[in-house]
């Protein structure tokens, strides 16, 4: 490969920051790939199936996690997060902090005998943690780069590295390739990058403060989130549709939209994929059980998508899923733990209720933890909501010269969307190092 | 022909597979079957260790045939066949076997079976290896250009994307002048920024010297592949032929006329986009308007959602009430469809401006008179008759009848509705599942300026990646007719979805093997057994169905 080639720096291994990845890649750019999390695959990573054509989300993803890993091109930096960006004439100096894996990349081939061996319990993330992983783990099963990483604040060793004894270590005795390394330490190094592309994506919103619904309260109330990965084969309850309550499977489901979105005391905007999600859900939950029956509380239905309101269509009519517009004002439960829903019914503005087994909030999407952060240190504007401002006329530009935004941290956004912009910002930043370097 | 030295890899894919199969047993089977001369259990073959022994496999055994019996050759295949390449082996003398997918994971609760099925899979995978052949993948030129058809403000973006890169974009429009749909709107939400501004664009497009325009013109006939298109023009009335090496459409939509639709007259009662030209003229004088949205969209006849109507709708009822605080408006819905951040605070400000919205049901539609709309009000449950001096139908989006045409020039598909079909929906939304053709704007569905400038840069990156390299690599499987059994009968040239099979000069029909995808269809529908996939063929077919009978079927 060319010794000249131009640089990219990718910040964020979602499916937006993916895409973008390997249409650099392609077109020949250098591209440094920056991850927090051990693996890339971001949200996506964690979806069941995707509509509307209920294809499996990780089936259609694992091929582009490979080939991100495999492109000669691309250099994936998981654990890897930004913390300094300096502008020079023509492009950028990036610093960045490698957090420490423990696990030496080269050696490790992710053959699980260390996570066998490990005494230690952690709640997991990747599972919305709904249950526990140990201290040394493989992001999920599928996650690239395929190797382990050890969780610093849960590693028995790690913790008492400081006592005169030896504490546990078994992962560092059970492995034949001598993976483990204690040794290694977090570190900051600095990339130069001609362009930057932030695809940083998007947080659940968190219902806990909404107390009217009971999440964290009601055993029963789960997020959306949490059900993508129930219903999903590989999730924690191995795709099984069961209450946390009494692990029951419930025969009654309702889904309540707008959860934190398009409410003035929480986000103000619509978080646009929720509607149809909640469809999805409530597909899949009755190919899971056919005696299943799904009510979808909703102020106004939002299909705008490809295909979309023939899905909706199909939920009706071939799933008897129910669409009630409705808006919840709050959830109470009976002494079973079902939860019962209050709600103005806003075609008859009468105020009914309705009892069902389980309850699925879906949750609005919020920018990332640290998006304003970042922001400032990338000195890029956010607009009122902590998105990335782009404009009509150049929806994937920031205001920084040679710093692009795609995907969902330019505000809630479905994959298609997100692909589209991710690889407009791909052309928008080779447009820019021409422009710049030509 | 020397002998054949097959080499099995059986992957116990950690868990996924090694949890529901007896590895041990499937490699002691596998020892025992024809021309295989070395074995080996991997926890991942697709490993660094995997690969590293893969490697070594063929190099100390002299393999000359490698199967690893594992997932699915839909993501790992290429990394095997690259191994073999390294390793100065033909890459198509590398056979995948599915054990997880087509064992593991659908036999969960039967192990036994599982390993069974695992065992019969292989055995079938290695009497095809012994009858592989080496193919090569060749290489074709690219051109470093791009037609685009369509000079709306997606086709433009692409192009000034290109052309900035340094590469060649030729536009071909069909109307007077560049500009599309946005040339009848009036201003653009959220901001009201005039759409003469963003159709500055314009002005730059027709000063840069790497696009060249061609309007008042059509497609006639387009030929060739990736990298070479032969593209012929009609510009009044006359023909145009050149070359360019990809193709983006970017054809834009119509906007549904609502004739017959609620006394749809053109006069009192008319179209958003009318109601913009009003506007623009400085021609509006109306007090009393009612909107209607979903006129003739989400219904049986067009089921689905525009997307667009409702924010045109609000941006146009804020603008009355700007300058006519006193004016009436009432905007009849189904659902407001304001998905997104700055979306939801439009909707809010338009009614804090006293902009009313009111619903009705699908099934008791609004109907029109002379001087009122009566609705049926569902929260009142009585009909509610409105005096109107304006009414304004927000009618969809719908595809150009000329899409069909032009479909069947590109070998691309429409969808029922007209728009064009993108490769996947989720993860390729600009491309064709025929290379070197990709398609952005509303064309394809319909989308907003913003939505429709992403995709035009969106398919602009597409065609980077392809114009940016001197050459396209082109797989090796392809179709291959029997000159000596072939009688010409042509059927296979009608069944060919690429346009892959043609009469050369001696009026043979032959294979253009770099517009063939290998997908069969020729050779399963030739009724003189003329034509053979390679890698594919009846031979190496035959001999897996042969194995799989010698087994002990599992049910």
């Amino acid at each position: 490969m060319n010794q000249n080639a131009k640089k990219v720096m990718v910040i964020g291994g979602g499916i937006a920051g993916i895409q973008s990845s390997l249409d650099l890649g392609d077109m020949g750019y250098k591209v440094a790939l920056i991850e927090q999390e051990p693996c890339i695959g971001g949200r996506m990573a964690q979806l069941d199936k995707t509509l509307p054509t209920n294809d499996c989300s990780i089936c259609i993803l694992a091929p582009k996690l490979s080939d991100c890993f495999r492109h000669p091109n691309i250099k994936i930096h998981s654990l890897t997060q930004v913390q300094k960006i300096s502008k020079k004439e023509q492009g950028f100096t990036v610093t960045l902090l490698r957090k420490a894996r423990f696990v030496n990349e080269d050696l490790c081939i992710n053959c699980g005998l260390c996570v066998e061996k490990c005494p230690s319990k952690v709640l997991d993330t990747f599972e919305m943690k709904m249950n526990k992983r140990k201290a040394i783990y493989l992001y999920y099963l599928q996650g690239v780069p395929a190797i382990m990483a050890i969780d610093k604040e849960k590693c028995l060793y790690l913790k008492n590295k400081n006592k005169e004894k030896r504490v546990c270590g078994f992962c560092e005795d059970v492995c034949q390739h001598n993976a483990i390394d204690f040794t290694q330490t977090d570190t900051n190094y600095t990339l130069e990058s001609d362009a930057i592309i932030l695809a940083v994506g998007s947080n659940q919103y968190d219902p806990t403060p909404l107390y009217a619904y009971g999440y964290k309260k009601y055993k029963n109330v789960i997020t959306g989130l949490e059900y993508e990965r129930m219903i999903s084969a590989s999730g924690p309850t191995e795709g099984h549709i069961t209450r946390l309550s009494d692990k029951k499977h419930p025969k009654t489901i309702a889904f309540v939209q707008c959860v934190g979105s398009r409410d003035v005391n929480t986000n103000p905007y619509c978080s646009s994929i929720c509607c149809t999600y909640s469809t999805k859900h409530a597909i899949l939950s009755r190919e899971h059980d056919e005696e299943i029956q799904s009510s979808i509380f909703y102020i106004d239905l939002r299909a705008g998508g490809k295909g979309f309101q023939k899905y909706i269509e199909r939920a009706k009519n071939e799933y008897g899923v129910k669409y009630i517009r409705g808006k919840i004002a709050e959830i109470k439960i009976d002494e079973n733990e079902n939860p019962i829903l209050f709600y103005e019914d806003l075609d008859t503005f009468d105020v009914k209720s309705k009892k069902v087994e389980f309850v699925i909030l879906a949750c609005a999407m919020i920018p990332t933890k640290n998006s304003d952060k970042l922001a400032k240190v990338l000195g890029i504007e956010l607009d009122e909501f902590n998105f990335v401002k782009s404009s009509i006329d150049s929806p994937v530009n920031t205001n920084v010269p040679g710093i692009f935004a795609c995907g969902a941290c330019l505000g809630p956004q479905d994959i298609p969307h997100s692909v589209i912009n991710a690889s407009g910002a791909a052309a928008k930043a080779s447009e820019y190092i021409s422009r710049t370097k030509r | 022909m020397d002998e054949i030295r097959i080499g099995v890899f059986v992957c116990h894919c950690g868990t996924n597979i090694a949890g529901f199969v007896d590895i041990a047993s499937v490699e002691e089977y596998v020892k025992t079957l024809p021309h295989v001369v070395f074995t080996q259990r991997n926890l991942y073959t697709c490993s660094e260790t995997g690969l590293l022994a893969i490697k070594n496999g063929i190099e100390e055994n002299k393999l000359n045939r490698v199967i690893v019996a594992a997932c699915t050759p839909r993501t790992h295949e290429p990394l095997f066949r690259g191994i073999c390449s390294e390793m100065g082996l033909n890459p198509y003398f590398f056979e995948f076997v599915n054990i997880r997918e087509q064992c593991s994971w659908v036999h969960q609760k039967d192990r036994e079976k599982a390993t069974l099925k695992a065992r019969d899979l292989i055995r079938m995978g290695v009497a095809r290896a012994a009858l592989l052949e080496p193919l090569e993948k060749f290489q074709i030129d690219v051109k470093p250009s791009t037609l685009i058809i369509g000079g709306g403000i997606s086709g433009m973006t692409a192009a000034s994307n290109l052309a900035n890169q340094g590469f060649e974009a030729i536009i071909v429009e069909k109307d007077i002048e560049l500009g599309g749909q946005l040339r009848h709107h009036h201003k653009l939400y959220p901001g009201n920024m005039d759409s003469q501004e963003i159709l500055s664009i314009i002005e730059e497009i027709l000063k840069n010297p790497k696009i060249i325009v061609h309007t008042s013109s059509k497609i006639k006939d387009i030929d060739g592949y990736i990298g070479n298109f032969d593209i012929t023009i009609l510009k009044d009335e006359e023909e145009i032929k050149f070359g360019v090496g990809t193709i983006i459409v970017a054809t834009g939509t119509d906007l549904l006329k609502p004739k017959g639709l609620y006394n749809y007259d053109g006069k009192k009662v008319i179209t958003q986009k009318e109601l913009e030209l009003l506007f623009k003229k400085d021609q509006f004088n109306f007090k009393n308007i009612v909107m209607i949205q979903c006129v003739g969209s989400r219904n049986k006849e067009r089921p689905y959602c525009s997307s667009i109507c409702c924010m045109t709708a609000m941006k146009n009822a804020r603008y009355i009430k700007e300058k006519n605080p006193d004016a009436e408006i009432i905007i009849l819905n189904r659902d407001i469809y304001t998905s997104g951040t700055y979306q939801e605070t439009y909707y809010r400000d338009a009614r804090k401006m006293g902009i009313i919205f009111s619903r009705y049901n699908e099934s008791k539609l609004p109907k029109v008179s002379e001087e009122s709309v009566i609705y049926f009000n569902e929260s009142m449950k009585e009909e509610i008759e409105i005096k109107y001096d304006l009414v304004v139908l927000s009618t969809p989006l719908i595809s150009y009848g000329e899409s069909k045409e032009l479909s069947k020039m590109l070998k691309v598909p429409i969808d029922e509705f007209g728009f064009f079909l993108e490769a996947h929906v989720k993860l390729r939304p600009v491309d064709f599942s025929n290379d070197g053709i990709f398609v952005c704007g509303t064309c394809k569905w319909p989308a907003n300026v913003p939505e429709s400038i992403s995709q035009g840069y969106a398919a602009a990156s597409r065609v980077t990646r392809i114009i940016s390299k001197d050459s396209f690599t082109v797989e090796g499987a392809t179709a291959w007719i029997d000159q000596d059994k072939c009688v010409t009968c042509e059927i296979c040239l009608k069944k060919c979805a690429y346009k892959a099979i043609t009469r050369d000069e001696e009026e043979r029909v032959i294979v253009r093997t770099v517009l063939c995808k290998g997908c069969g269809v020729c050779a399963t529908t030739c009724p003189q057994h003329a034509i053979e996939i390679r890698h594919y063929t009846d031979n190496q077919v035959e001999s897996q169905i042969t194995a799989l009978l010698e087994g002990d079927l599992v049910e």
